[in-house]
């Protein structure tokens, strides 16, 4: 399936307005028939990047290529994309299969060829019985569908979506997710997906960009993002993270000593990214999730040792959090699987946490994602 | 009580509601409806000197429509083919001015519509300003404007385009463009404040899916602007076909129109039943093409309120 699909390359892309960079030298190389995701905070450029693969913004800089092809002075109605809008905008004086068979009416096709089209799409969609409608007699999730359905319609190399389930509530977002994906299996096409979110980018992706002010941080599969950032933005954002401050006191191959501002000296893995770039006397950051820790003996030390007062703990069902006071006025949060084991409080008390040094991360010092 | 007076005067207050009441139905029956029903119960009686008003011969009659049909009573022809082709002709150059207006302000709107605020301010007080001038005052301006000697006549025949001036005002060309004019504001506002609510992404996705411009506007714009434009269209032509200042002004001497028949009715020959028949004609006409207009394009008359 991998290879069926159209590949999309940006090269050297920058885009401008004004004395403003929205996207700054990003490459990114999309293979055919993958699920690709931009992953960032809004204002980060992703959408950007999308309107110049859509065609709706010529790059100041930089190539896009869609399946090899430079798309320089094509417009957003030549090229093999189809867009799916953030509020989907659907054609609110068209009936649902109107709007679905769209494409087709423009490429001349008769009614009874686009009826029959958009009865299929439906089906597979699972909306059939539904053309007939307006699409403000439809659900939010129909909706959404529908919209899927009419940029497939088009029977485009390339679909790109723009944010496309954020107005859902979160049970049919969930849903959709795992509609989504499969979706895109079955047609087999290239998925560019803009994202915000990163459990959604995390469960449907194949590969996923980070993202932060115009600038592309990572590039990889979701396990590589979660467990490897490269940056203290990519630790950050995605995912909760604990972080660390300190100065790089010794580097052992892979793995790296920091000497913290408040915890110590700390054993941990320096990130792929920046393996034989780190050096003693570099400022880094340290990240620890907060499901990579388990309780130790209170008052162990060592270099995989973080010991801190409890000021906070909660029970949420799969997990116990536990809050401790961390650096900088933020707490550092712990989650520990719920398996029915006892529990001892330690609130108001100091407590000792260990963690696999395989699961802490040392980055070079950088801005966090701010929520 | 109804319910939505019951909420209405539970949202005002009973004294501010009935003021307001109080307002609208003295404006919509003491203002509109009555001397509409007079002018109505006048167009059905004879012309007669004040003294014999309710006399024997004060009947109902249809003499005036009759009239307008057929002309003076044994006269020499079959039909009043003066006051007729004068009727239709109105009537026509109404539907000709409010589909050059439409033409040209659809543009207008459309690109005002989708810029942004700052920008319409600045073009919205461009289009206002002129109509601070009174409306009179602006037929005499276009007048000039388009004399022998005007601004357009002295470039055309500086730039060796005419030999001689073209005269505009016995051609009618002054007149039409007056008119156009007259009501351009009232054509693009209503046009303007649906497209200003259309959503740009349906534009963008229809550009998307490969249509060209005419299809976006054919199948995208111009749908969801329908209530404005049969909003628009309504106003300029009912008020076309009613103007009288331009074309008394700016129309040649052979182009009578329909109102300036009634005006004399009224004023020169000082028969107000006559007078009153043909502007009751005219209304009755007017009301009922917009309808039937209305119904070919399928418009409702709730979505022109939109």
């Amino acid at each position: 399936m991998m290879s069926a699909g159209v590949g999309v390359d940006l090269e050297d892309l920058w885009i401008r307005f004004g004395d403003f960079v929205a996207v700054r030298d990003a490459n990114v190389d999309i293979r055919g028939g993958d699920f690709f995701s931009f992953l960032g905070p809004s204002g980060c450029g992703k959408t950007t990047i999308l309107r110049a693969v859509s065609g709706f913004l010529e790059p100041s800089d930089g190539r896009v290529l869609i399946g090899g092809r430079d798309m320089k002075g094509i417009g957003p109605n030549k090229r093999p994309t189809a867009l799916i809008f953030q509020n989907l905008a659907l054609f609110p004086l068209m009936k649902v299969w109107e709007n679905i068979a769209f494409a087709l009416e423009i490429r001349g096709a008769s009614a009874g060829e686009r009826r029959k089209r958009a009865d299929e799409l439906l089906e597979m969609v699972a909306l059939t019985g539904q053309g007939d409608k307006l699409p403000a007699e439809l659900s939010g999730g129909q909706k959404q569908r529908v919209a899927i359905a009419r940029a497939l319609c088009a029977e485009p190399d390339v679909l790109l979506l723009d944010e496309p389930l954020s107005a859902l509530d979160l049970k049919l977002r969930q849903h959709m997710r795992t509609e989504l994906r499969e979706i895109q299996q079955r047609v087999g096409i290239t998925f560019i997906y803009i994202t915000h979110d990163q459990g959604e980018a995390l469960t449907m992706s194949d590969r996923i960009a980070v993202m932060r002010a115009g600038v592309i941080d990572q590039i990889g599969n979701g396990r590589e993002i979660y467990n490897e950032p490269a940056t203290a933005f990519a630790a950050s954002f995605v995912g909760e993270n604990n972080v660390f401050r300190g100065t790089v006191k010794e580097v052992r191959g892979a793995e790296a000593v920091i000497d913290t501002n408040r915890s110590g000296t700390l054993l941990a893995t320096v990130s792929p990214a920046n393996r034989d770039k780190m050096k003693p006397g570099d400022k880094a950051m340290l990240f620890i999730r907060p499901e990579a820790f388990s309780i130790a003996e209170t008052g162990t030390s060592g270099d995989h040792f973080v010991t801190a007062r409890v000021t906070n703990e909660e029970f949420e069902g799969n997990v116990f959090n536990i809050f401790m006071e961390g650096e900088g006025g933020k707490e550092l949060k712990v989650s520990l699987p719920n398996l029915g084991q006892s529990f001892e409080s330690h609130l108001g008390a100091p407590m000792t946490l260990a963690y696999d040094v395989q699961n802490a991360v040392i980055v070079p010092h950088g801005d966090l994602a701010t929520e | 009580m109804p319910r939505f007076l019951k909420e209405f005067f539970n949202r005002n207050g009973t004294g501010m509601g009935l003021v307001m009441l109080g307002l609208v139905l003295f404006w919509t029956v003491g203002l509109i409806i009555l001397p509409q029903l007079s002018m109505l119960d006048f167009s059905f009686r004879p012309n007669l000197p004040p003294p014999e008003y309710g006399g024997p011969k004060d009947v109902y009659t249809l003499e005036n429509y009759r009239y307008l049909v057929f002309g003076p009573e044994g006269g020499s022809q079959d039909f009043n083919r003066v006051d007729l082709r004068v009727f239709y002709r109105t009537i026509i150059a109404a539907l000709f001015v409010t589909l050059f207006n439409l033409v040209l302000c659809y543009p207008i709107a459309y690109y005002l519509g989708q810029s942004k605020t700052s920008k319409i301010r600045i073009f919205a007080l461009m289009l206002i300003i002129p109509y601070w001038i009174n409306e009179i005052l602006r037929a005499f301006a276009l007048r000039i404007i388009f004399g022998e000697s005007g601004v357009i006549n002295s470039a055309l025949v500086g730039l060796g385009i005419f030999d001689v001036p073209f005269d505009f005002i016995r051609n009618d060309i002054a007149l039409y463009a007056g008119l156009g004019y007259a009501y351009i504001l009232l054509m693009i506002f209503p046009i303007y404040n649906v497209i200003e609510s259309l959503d740009r992404n349906q534009i963008e996705a229809a550009r998307d899916m490969g249509a060209s411009w005419i299809t976006i506007h054919r199948r995208v714009v111009i749908p969801y602007a329908k209530p404005g434009i049969s909003s628009g269209c309504t106003m300029v032509f009912m008020l076309t076909a009613g103007a009288l200042a331009a074309p008394q002004i700016l129309g040649g001497p052979s182009s009578l129109w329909f109102t300036q028949l009634i005006y004399q009715q009224f004023n020169d020959n000082n028969d107000w039943p006559q007078g009153a028949a043909y502007a009751i004609v005219l209304l009755v006409t007017c009301i009922l093409l917009v309808l039937a207009i209305m119904r070919l394009f399928k418009v409702n008359m709730g979505d022109m309120g939109k």
